[in-house]
C-alpha cells in the first residue's frame, strides 16, 4: 500500500504553482498575531493575508469555515528518508559521509509526516560518532526525486554527538578489551572531548593548507593542490562558518564543554539537540548565541536523560534561547502541534510561543526563517489547515501545502483508499493464481 | 555416437568409420610387425580424425541464419574459418575442403553474452548481487545474497579499516583475466544454454577489480580464452548498518560507501597530478607513493554501478556524472517504471538487467503486509526488457548468479512473455552487450570477420521445447550438456575433439 501513494500524489500536486485563495479560516501567522480572514497563494509564495483581501485571477477559492492555519510545522530533528543506516558508526569522526547522497524520496515516512503537517525537516545524521556526517534541510515534497526535496540554499549542516552514544563503542559487551580489534576511541567524554579537538585540529592544519594554495595561486604560482580530504572538507567548513553544527547532547557538563570547544575554534554551534540539561545552563547556551531544540517531555530512557524535565523547553526561552520541540522519530514526528502545546501546559507559554517551537523558531535556528516559519507575505506557502485548533489534541490536518501545491489532502486521501486496496488484491490475486499449485498437496490444518 | 555425428555432419566424412577400423586394428594385431606396417597410415588418420572434429574449416549449410546484424537469413550458409566467420549469406559455394553440417531445419544464432557474469572464476560461484536489497525503508525484496562487502582479501584478515585511506574492500587492480579458471565446471553449464562468451568481473568488495571479456571454450591456458582483458571496473555499494555496524571496518553505511568511493576518485585525481609532476621533474620533488587501489581505478575505462530501485537509478547516475567517468549501471529491477525509462533516457548509460526476476514468496504469511512496490516488483519485473527497448534505451541482460541453462531459457521467456520482441530479446543478449563493451567490431553478430561464436538450435531459440543442437566458440564445436537430474550432478558432455 505504501508506495502507491506516489502516483496519487504526484498527480495531486500540480506543474505549476496556481493561484489560490484560502478563505474564511482563523490564521495563526506566529509572527503577526492571529485573525480571522484569507491567505493569498501566488507562484508559491505567499501574497497577502488579511481579513480582506485582493483575490487575483483565476483563482482556486479553498474555504476553511471554522478551520485554523498555521505555516508548515518544522522538525529541527529528523531520520527519515535515508536510505541504508543514518550512522556511519565505523570511525569516531564520520564528516566525510553525507545525508545528501542517501536521500530516499520514496520513504512513506514523507507522507506520513506530511499528515502530520509537517513541510520542512531537518535529516541528520545519527549519534554514533563525536563527530558525525553532513546533514541537509528537506521539504516534505512527496512525489518529487532526491534533489526535488532539497530545500534550496539552506546551509548545510554536520552532526556532532556528545555523551553515552558516541562513547559506547569504546565499551564493547563483555566489558572494555573484551574485543580490542573492534572497540572503538573514545570510551569516555574525555575521550569525546579529544576526539573532536583532534579532528578540528586536523582540519585547521587542511584548512591552513589550502589557504597556502590559495594564496600562492593568487600570486600567479602553479602549485601542486593539496589532496582534498572529504573528512577535513566539511569540518574546514563548520571551521569557516559555512556549516552548521547541531550537536546531539545532554548533559549540562557536556553541553559547556561543547560551547568551550568551539569558543577556542572560532565558530559557533547551530543548535544544540536534545540538551535535556539545557534549564541547567540555560544562561550560558544563551550568551553563546547557540540555539536548543529539545523534546517536550520524553526523558529517563537513558542514565543521562534522568535530570531532564517538561520545564526545560519553557525555561530556555525564558532565558532568551531560540527553543524549538523536535521529533528524532517518525511516529512523533506526525504530531508536533501537540508537541508544542506541551510547553503551554508546562511552562506556561502562550499558543503563539509554544506553536513558535515548532515553526519559526526551528526555522531561525536552521537559518532558512526569511523562506519558512510563518505565515508573512513574500514567505513560502508552506502551510497547513487543522480542522480544530492546532494546538488541541483533537485536530487533524485537512490539507497541506509546500510552495503553494497541494501536497496532503485528508478527503483525497481517505476516499482514495478503497481504490488502492482494490487494486492491491488484484495483484495479491493475480499471483495467488499464477503460482504452481503445490505437489501432494498436504498443508497442516 | 558414430551414427549421430554422420546425421550431423553429413555423409561425405568417412573419418569416423577409418580411425575406429585402425584402433581396431590395433588391439587385434599388436605386434611388431603391425607398427612397421600400420604406424604411419594410422598416424595419419588419427591427424585426419583430430583435424576433422576441430576443422580449420567448416560450413553450416541451409540453415536459417539470425545474423542480428541484419536481416534474417531463410537459408544461409556460414562459413567458419580459423575461428573465424569467412562468409555469411544465401547461395554461398562451400569452400573445398570445408567440414560441412547441413543446418537444415536449424538455426544459426550469434553466441549469447552474459554481460555480467563471475564465472570462470570459482570462487565467486555467488551471484554478483546488486546492492540494496533489504533494510530500512526498502522496497525491494532481498533475493540473492550479496557478497558486496567481501573483502578479496577475506582469506588473511585485515584490522578493520579505520577509513579511506586504508582502502578497504578494494581490488581494483585485479583483472578478472588473471582468475580465469578453465576448469570452473560453470563454464560448460551456461555455455549449454547458448552462452558463448562472459563478461566476467572479479565482483568482490566495493572497488572489486576490472571486468574481462571471455570466450568460453574449454582451453588449456586461460589466457586463450580472454577476448578482452580489461573492460571496466565493478563497484558494490552495501545498505550496511545498525548498531551491528559499530567497531566494525568503514565504511559500514550506503553513505559511507558513497563517501568512500568518491575520496578514491578525488585522491585518483591528486595522484595523477602529483605522479605526472614527478615524472617530469624528480629531482627536488619528494617521492610521492605508489597507490595499486589508484592505479586500478585511474586504468579502469569505465564503472559498473548498482541500481536496483528507480531512485539508486537516479542517485548512481548523478554519481556517475560527478565522478565524471563513463557508467553501466545493474541491477535495475524497477527498470519497468515509466520514471525509470525517462531518466535513463535523459543521462543515456547503457544497463544491464538482471534476469534474476523477483518472484512471489512460496508460502507467503497472509498477515505479513506487503508493499504495493514489491507486488508490482514481482508482476512487472520481466517486463522492463520491453519498456526499455521501446524508450530506446541500450541496454543488455545479464544471469545475475542463474547458471543452470533451463533456468536461464525460462528467465527469458520470462521477458519475451512480458513483452519484449524475440530479436530483441536475442539482440540484448548479443550485439547490445557487445555495443556496450565496445567489442561490436570483433562479436555479437554473424558478420564476416567477427569471432565464430554461434548457437545452432532446433527451433527458436528461447522456445520451451528448442534443443540447442551445438555450440560453436572461437569456431570450435561443442554439445550442449544434458540437464543435471534432479538433485546434482552433471554430466560429462564435452565433445573429445573440443578441448584440443
Amino acid at each position: 500500500m505504501r508506495k502507491s501513494w506516489i502516483v496519487a500524489l504526484a498527480a495531486l500536486a500540480p506543474l505549476y504553482a496556481e493561484n489560490i485563495v484560502i478563505q474564511n479560516a482563523t490564521i495563526l501567522t506566529v509572527t503577526k498575531g492571529t485573525l480571522q480572514g484569507s491567505v493569498v497563494i501566488k507562484d508559491g509564495k505567499i501574497a497577502e493575508i488579511g481579513e480582506k483581501v485582493m483575490m487575483p485571477q483565476n483563482s482556486t477559492i479553498v474555504d476553511a469555515g471554522g478551520q485554523y492555519i498555521i505555516p508548515g510545522i518544522i522538525d529541527c530533528h529528523s531520520h527519515i528518508a535515508v536510505d541504508g543506516s543514518v550512522n556511519e558508526g565505523s570511525v569516531s569522526v564520520s564528516s566525510m559521509v553525507n545525508i545528501k547522497d542517501v536521500i530516499n524520496p520514496e520513504d512513506i515516512s514523507i507522507y506520513r509526516a506530511l499528515a502530520g503537517g509537517v513541510t520542512t525537516a531537518n535529516i541528520l545524521h545519527g549519534s554514533a560518532n563525536p563527530i558525525g556526517g553532513q546533514t541537509l534541510v528537506l521539504k516534505m515534497r512527496w512525489g518529487k526525486d532526491a534533489q526535488g526535496l532539497i530545500f534550496e540554499g539552506a546551509v548545510p549542516g554536520i552532526k556532532f554527538a556528545l555523551g553515552e552514544n558516541p562513547k559506547r563503542p569504546g565499551n564493547p559487551q563483555g566489558g572494555r578489551g573484551a574485543t580490542p580489534t573492534t572497540a572503538r576511541y573514545p570510551a569516555t567524554r574525555m575521550g569525546v572531548e579529544d576526539t573532536i579537538r583532534e579532528a578540528l585540529n586536523e582540519a585547521k592544519a587542511y584548512k591552513a593548507e589550502w589557504d597556502e594554495y590559495g594564496a600562492k595561486t593568487a600570486r600567479g604560482e602553479h602549485p601542486i593542490p593539496p589532496r582534498k580530504d572529504l573528512k577535513l572538507e566539511s569540518l574546514k567548513e563548520v571551521l569557516e562558518g559555512k556549516r552548521y553544527v547541531h550537536a546531539h547532547c545532554y548533559r549540562e557538563d557536556e553541553i559547556l564543554m561543547l560551547l568551550r570547544v568551539a569558543d577556542d575554534y572560532g565558530f559557533k554551534i547551530r543548535t544544540l539537540q536534545h540538551v535535556l540539561e539545557g534549564y541547567k545552563v540555560a544562561q550560558e547556551i544563551a550568551a553563546s548565541g547557540t540555539g536548543a531544540s529539545t523534546f517536550s517531555d520524553w526523558w529517563a530512557f537513558k542514565i543521562e536523560a534522568f535530570d531532564a524535565i517538561p520545564y526545560n523547553a519553557a525555561v530556555m526561552q525564558k532565558k532568551g534561547i531560540v527553543v524549538s520541540l523536535n521529533s528524532d522519530d517518525e511516529e512523533l514526528m506526525r504530531h508536533l502541534n501537540t508537541e508544542a502545546a506541551k510547553a503551554m501546559k508546562y511552562g506556561g507559554l502562550s499558543e503563539t510561543d509554544a506553536l513558535a517551537m515548532v515553526t519559526i523558531n526551528p526555522a531561525r535556528q536552521l537559518g532558512i526563517d526569511s523562506r519558512v516559519g510563518s505565515l508573512e507575505a513574500g514567505k513560502d506557502a508552506d502551510l497547513v489547515i487543522y480542522d480544530k485548533d492546532p494546538l488541541s489534541d483533537f485536530a487533524k490536518v485537512q490539507k497541506v501545502w509546500i510552495d503553494g501545491h497541494l501536497y496532503f489532502d485528508r478527503e483525497t486521501d481517505v476516499n482514495g483508499r478503497p481504490a488502492k486496496a482494490l487494486e492491491k488484491q488484484k495483484l495479491i490475486d493475480k499471483e495467488k493464481q499464477s503460482q504452481p499449485k503445490s505437489a501432494g498437496g498436504r498443508r497442516p490444518a | 555416437m558414430a551414427g549421430s555425428r554422420n546425421f550431423l555432419f553429413g555423409s561425405n566424412r568417412p573419418f569416423f568409420g577409418g580411425v575406429f577400423g585402425a584402433a581396431f586394428a590395433v588391439r587385434r594385431k599388436g605386434v611388431t610387425v603391425f607398427f612397421m606396417r600400420k604406424l604411419v597410415p594410422a598416424l595419419l588418420l588419427l591427424c585426419a580424425w583430430a583435424i576433422a572434429e576441430n576443422p580449420r574449416t567448416l560450413a553450416i549449410r541451409n540453415a536459417k541464419i539470425v545474423t542480428v546484424s541484419g536481416p534474417v537469413l531463410g537459408k544461409g550458409t556460414v562459413v567458419v574459418r580459423n575461428g573465424l566467420i569467412e562468409a555469411v549469406g544465401e547461395n554461398l559455394a562451400v569452400p573445398a575442403g570445408a567440414w560441412t553440417i547441413d543446418g537444415e531445419g536449424m538455426t544459426v544464432y550469434p553466441g549469447l553474452i552474459d554481460s555480467l557474469s563471475t564465472v570462470g572464476i570459482p570462487s565467486l560461484a555467488v551471484a554478483p548481487a546488486p546492492a540494496g536489497r533489504g533494510g530500512r525503508g526498502q522496497s525491494t525484496p532481498t533475493q540473492t545474497p550479496t557478497p558486496a562487502t567481501t573483502p578479496a582479501t577475506a582469506a588473511t584478515p585485515a584490522p578493520p579499516a579505520k577509513g579511506p585511506e586504508d582502502r578497504p574492500a578494494t581490488t581494483s587492480w585485479v583483472l578478472a583475466a588473471d582468475e580465469i579458471d578453465p576448469s570452473d565446471h560453470r563454464i560448460e553449464s551456461v555455455r549449454s544454454a547458448g552462452f558463448t562468451t562472459t563478461v566476467t568481473f572479479p565482483a568482490r568488495g566495493i572497488f572489486g577489480g576490472q571486468g574481462s571479456i571471455i570466450d568460453l571454450a574449454s582451453a588449456e591456458h586461460a589466457g586463450e580464452m580472454v577476448v578482452v582483458p580489461a573492460v571496466g571496473q565493478y563497484l558494490a555499494v552495501s545498505r550496511g548498518g545498525g548498531f551491528g555496524g559499530f567497531g566494525a571496518g568503514f565504511p559500514n553505511s550506503l553513505m559511507g560507501y558513497i563517501a568512500y568511493i568518491r575520496q578514491i576518485y578525488l585522491d585518483a585525481e591528486h595522484y595523477r597530478l602529483v605522479q605526472e609532476a614527478y615524472a617530469h621533474s624528480p629531482r627536488g620533488m619528494e617521492r610521492p607513493p605508489y597507490d595499486r587501489a589508484l592505479e586500478g581505478v585511474i586504468e579502469s575505462k569505465r564503472i559498473l554501478l548498482p541500481a536496483n530501485r528507480v531512485v539508486e537509478m537516479d542517485r548512481m547516475l548523478r554519481f556517475a556524472a560527478e565522478l565524471k567517468q563513463p557508467a553501466i549501471l545493474y541491477g535495475m529491477r524497477e527498470a519497468y517504471r515509466a520514471e525509470a525509462a525517462l531518466l535513463l533516457k535523459k543521462y543515456g548509460s547503457p544497463v544491464l538487467v538482471s534476469m534474476h526476476w523477483n518472484e512471489a514468496p512460496r508460502d507467503p504469511d497472509p498477515e505479513a503486509d506487503r508493499t504495493m512496490r514489491s507486488l508490482e516488483n514481482i508482476d512487472q519485473g520481466p517486463a522492463a526488457p520491453a519498456l526499455l527497448q521501446n524508450a530506446g534505451v541500450p541496454f543488455a541482460l545479464y544471469s545475475d548468479g542463474l547458471d543452470q541453462p533451463r533456468d536461464l531459457q525460462r528467465a527469458v521467456k520470462k521477458a519475451i512473455d512480458a513483452g519484449l520482441a524475440r530479436p530483441d530479446a536475442i539482440r540484448a543478449l548479443t550485439l547490445s552487450p557487445a555495443e556496450i563493451y565496445g567489442v561490436a567490431d570483433r562479436m555479437g553478430s554473424i558478420e564476416v570477420g567477427k569471432i565464430a561464436n554461434l548457437v545452432v538450435t532446433k527451433g527458436d531459440l528461447f522456445d520451451d521445447h528448442t534443443q540447442i543442437q551445438m555450440i560453436f566458440v572461437d569456431g570450435k564445436q561443442y554439445k550442449p550438456a544434458p540437464e543435471p537430474p534432479a538433485g546434482g550432478g552433471r554430466g560429462a558432455t564435452e565433445e573429445p575433439g573440443a578441448s584440443q
